[in-house]
């Protein structure tokens, strides 16, 4: 047996996120569940430890008793990423991110995504650079959603973005990754963890952003919308696993003809 | 006096305060954050800042998001 397949060349290295330690490789959103219990039960099969939230006006004098989303999805056990969806100025965007810290007791690391249209909702690059700037000055620690622009990825790590998160097709549309070849890229470049950011359908597209070498990815209506989300949210824990483990393994180079795997040595026909 | 509290009109009694205003609510123990005019009011000053009329104030909370 060679050493290329001891016990030792099995492990991982873990995801690294502002100098935090992640063990799971697999982000997840708490939007479109049917309710908290469903939200926890897909949470907890997901394995994820960084789980993203939105946050918007309390209800006034409705439901006072209501449980919170913070209540199921505790700080404490979780790395809580606050969200900008729905924002699409750069001003909108800090403000929520500001409103995010005091909720959190000064928690700073933040998914900064600003929109540029309902219809797509891909980012608006122009104010998610205004906004990157003045979050970091504001000392921030800014996951950033993008295009799959190699460009604008660089320019984002550049500025001191600690995660920059490529979509790979538009949020809830379950496409898939549509440019993998964007992705590797921006993979080629980075010096910072690599997430791809929405556009997930299946496992076998997290599969496939692990296998390219992403070092994470981040997703929500790929496991609410499923008709069973906590099995959806184990699928995609392994997905997100197998593809992580087929990375490092390095996959076999492709060819266009055949090549036998049993020996033509010792033939007796 | 009439205050604007996540966009509708609000009437609290003169000399509120933030808190006053968030135990009215039923909000006391919620995680909340809160912001007046524009600007977070941290937690820690929620007892001393008095609302004037015509202030805006944004209570909001986390919900489920991607």
């Amino acid at each position: 047996m060679t050493n290329q397949g001891s016990a030792s060349s099995l492990v991982d290295s873990p995801l690294v996120i502002d100098g935090k330690t992640y063990q799971s490789r697999l982000l997840v959103g708490t939007g479109k569940y049917k309710n908290l219990d469903e939200t926890r039960e897909a949470i907890t099969a997901s394995g994820a430890e960084i789980v993203t939230v939105a946050v918007r006006r309390t209800n006034i004098g409705q439901n006072p008793g209501e449980p919170n989303l913070l209540d199921v999805i505790s700080p404490d056990k979780y790395t809580i990423l606050p969200n900008t969806a729905g924002c699409y100025t750069a001003k909108d965007a800090v403000r929520t991110c500001k409103l995010a810290r005091e909720l959190l007791g000064g928690h700073n690391l933040v998914k900064l995504e600003v929109l540029g249209d309902q219809k797509t909702l891909y980012p608006d690059i122009t104010e998610t650079l205004i906004a990157a700037e003045e979050l970091i000055k504001d000392g921030f620690k800014v996951m950033v959603y993008t295009t799959d622009d190699p460009i604008i990825a660089k320019r984002l790590e550049e500025m001191g973005c600690v995660a920059v998160m490529p979509l790979g097709a538009p949020i809830g549309s379950g496409l898939g990754i549509r440019n993998p070849y964007n992705i590797r890229m921006i993979l080629e470049n980075a010096t910072v963890p690599i997430l791809v950011d929405a556009g997930v359908g299946t496992a076998s597209d997290a599969t496939i952003a692990m296998e390219l070498g992403c070092d994470g990815v981040l997703m929500n209506t790929a496991i609410a919308a499923a008709q069973n989300p906590v099995m959806m949210a184990r699928a995609m824990k392994g997905a997100v696993e197998c593809g992580r483990d087929a990375f490092l393994a390095g996959r076999m180079p492709r060819k266009l003809y055949a090549s036998a795997s049993s020996p033509i040595d010792g033939t007796f026909f | 006096m009439d205050v604007i509290l996540n966009g509708e009109p609000k009437t609290i009694k003169s000399d509120s305060s933030i808190l006053d205003l968030i135990q009215l609510l039923d909000l006391g123990d919620a995680r909340i954050a809160v912001e007046l005019n524009l600007e977070i009011v941290p937690r820690s000053e929620h007892s001393t800042i008095m609302l004037k009329a015509g202030d805006t104030l944004e209570i909001v909370h986390a919900i489920g998001g991607g």
